[in-house]
């Protein structure tokens, strides 16, 4: 028994009540004076809608696409370690290391009309900067560490040994990939998945520059948010907030359970 | 447990001349494909930022830098950075030692509660905050009555700073930390040290390298916050507006010169951190 608990749990919950706790009981109880009626009028308004199908949608599409080129770089990063590989190691990084405004005007320049990128692909007729693609490219480009960083550990200690007896029971490569590999990496892969996911449900930095800003075709929910709150429309601003804060909850949560059931049917098998 | 030879999905090492020297053009074109991909995707848009900031010269580059308003912003910027660091660095530890050294019900909710910011968008962040202490909210109003604006001031800039970065700290101690046995602090009160003693002289130098890693990891995220930072400042030039902010500010003006140039030396700022911080992983293994 170490003793202090007391004054140790009393300090700390006092610093995540004033930090966390207060501020987002503040955002509930600012729809206090709105009635359920008003309340569903503007968090589900026809741009409101258009945003969240937007952020959601590509912030899901933008993770897919990190799983697959997340779980590329990691194979190969374990599979051939050391020396100019550190590089593209480090590389990985970057993006998350790289603050969201300069990812944001990086990328809307890189991609945009007069881009070293973007005016490349201009003259064959593929606009990237103010569409949904380029929303996608960014938070792809946010999203990736994520899920490198999680499957990578994952894959460079898989054990040997059940691929090793599957194999002398006369199992194919194709197989051992699927009856053995795939079932112990694929908790991994969905961590990453929805740690990108969590990273880039809410993205905005870096999302902006590049987005366009249509509303109804290129607006993102916190560009909404930000709109409404210029306008003094604080009730608005908190109910779009509040959606989209419960989807992406719903949304980790969902994930959560699919991959608790994941690791019980291993478990079980 | 042996590691698994990633070569193919079985581990297994091929038999043949043939399938040894396929296996190798196949290791090619997998080292060839990743570079390609990291190279295009990651390294070309770091690169095109030196390059947008060097368009025209060196000289615009120093006038970014001799702007008042570009100096106030370095200025906030690093006064709300370090005391972002400073209290997330403290609340870090203290998490750390609480979460670890004792055990009490409804710990699993203090940890996701801990953990909300990171899922939470930055911009909800900043709007939360708007409306608890802005002047229209009651606690906003009590602290304007006793002479203390938050909103759109820097300290407004810095509480929204501090919730941002408010995880990365405490998970970083609370993973190490809690990777140990409680025995050395128990055997060191059973000698008679002080709670005190304990924790400075037993938990706190196994914990370092974790805890400056966290600070590290802080510390570039402090720097770079946009959302939050942007929705609870006000944007008033030379008072409330942080680097990111002018970064922002510039290149909507078409200033696409001096929004790179600031952008160039934050994105120099923080991958020196990370590298800082991937030398100091390096020291935390022998442990």
């Amino acid at each position: 028994m170490i003793p202090g608990r007391g004054l140790a749990l009393g300090m700390t919950m006092t610093v995540v009540a004033i930090v966390v706790v207060v501020p987002l009981t503040a955002l509930v109880l600012s729809l206090n004076g709105i009635t359920p009626a008003a309340f569903v009028a503007t968090a589900f308004s026809p741009e409101a809608l258009a945003a969240y199908r937007l952020s959601f949608g590509a912030a899901i599409v933008a993770s897919v696409i990190d799983v697959i080129a997340g779980a590329a770089i990691a194979v190969v990063l374990v599979r051939y370690p050391g020396g100019a590989m550190r590089v593209l190691d480090t590389l990985v990084d970057v993006p998350f290391a790289l603050p969201p405004a300069v990812t944001g005007i990086t990328l809307a320049t890189l991609y945009g009309p007069h881009g070293w990128v973007g005016a490349w692909l201009a003259e064959r007729g593929i606009a990237i900067a103010y569409t949904p693609a380029g929303i996608v490219l960014a938070l792809a480009f946010v999203g990736l560490p994520f899920v490198v960083r999680t499957v990578q550990p994952v894959i460079a200690t898989l054990p040997a040994e059940f691929a090793l007896a599957a194999a002398s029971l006369g199992a194919g490569p194709l197989t051992i990939l699927r009856r053995i590999t795939w079932p112990l990496v694929a908790p991994a892969f969905l961590t990453g998945f929805a740690l990108a996911l969590a990273r880039t449900l809410g993205e905005y930095g870096s999302v902006i520059f590049i987005a366009g800003n249509m509303p109804g075709k290129t607006e993102i929910v916190p560009l909404i948010i930000i709109t409404r709150l210029e306008q003094y429309d604080f009730s608005g601003a908190a109910a779009v907030a509040l959606v989209s804060l419960a989807v992406s909850f719903l949304m980790l949560f969902a994930i959560n359970v699919l991959q608790r059931r994941m690791l019980e049917a291993r478990s079980t098998a | 447990m042996t590691a698994l030879d990633v070569r193919d999905a079985t581990g297994l090492p091929p038999r043949t001349t043939a399938a040894r020297r396929g296996r190798r053009a196949a290791d090619r074109l997998a080292i060839g494909g990743v570079a390609l991909l990291l190279g295009f995707f990651i390294l070309l848009p770091l690169v095109s930022i030196g390059f947008e900031a060097l368009r025209a010269g060196w000289p615009p580059v120093v006038a970014t830098f001799s702007d008042p308003n570009a100096r106030a912003a370095i200025g906030l910027t690093v006064l709300a950075t370090a005391v972002t660091v400073v209290a997330n660095g403290a609340f870090g530890v203290l998490a750390g030692w609480t979460l670890t050294k004792y055990r009490f019900p409804g710990k699993s909710l203090l940890l996701a509660i801990i953990d909300l910011p990171l899922m939470i968008s930055p911009v909800v962040a900043g709007l939360a905050l708007l409306l608890c202490f802005g002047t229209r909210s009651p606690l906003g109003g009590w602290f304007t009555a006793h002479g203390i604006q938050i909103a759109f001031t820097p300290i407004g800039i810095i509480l929204a700073t501090v919730f941002v970065t408010f995880p990365y700290a405490a998970r970083e101690t609370i993973a190490f930390m809690g990777e140990h046995e409680r025995d050395l602090e128990e055997d060191a009160l059973g000698l008679g040290a002080t709670l005190w003693q304990t924790f400075a002289r037993v938990t706190f130098p196994r914990a370092r390298w974790a805890i400056l890693n966290g600070l590290l990891l802080c510390n570039a995220r402090a720097l770079g916050e946009f959302g939050a930072v942007s929705v609870i400042s006000g944007h008033i030039q030379g008072l409330t507006d942080t680097v990111p902010l002018q970064i922002d500010f510039l290149y909507n003006e078409d200033n696409l010169v001096g929004a790179f140039t600031l952008a160039g030396a934050l994105a120099l700022v923080v991958i020196a951190l990370t590298f800082v911080r991937s030398i100091f992983d390096a020291r935390r293994q022998p442990d």
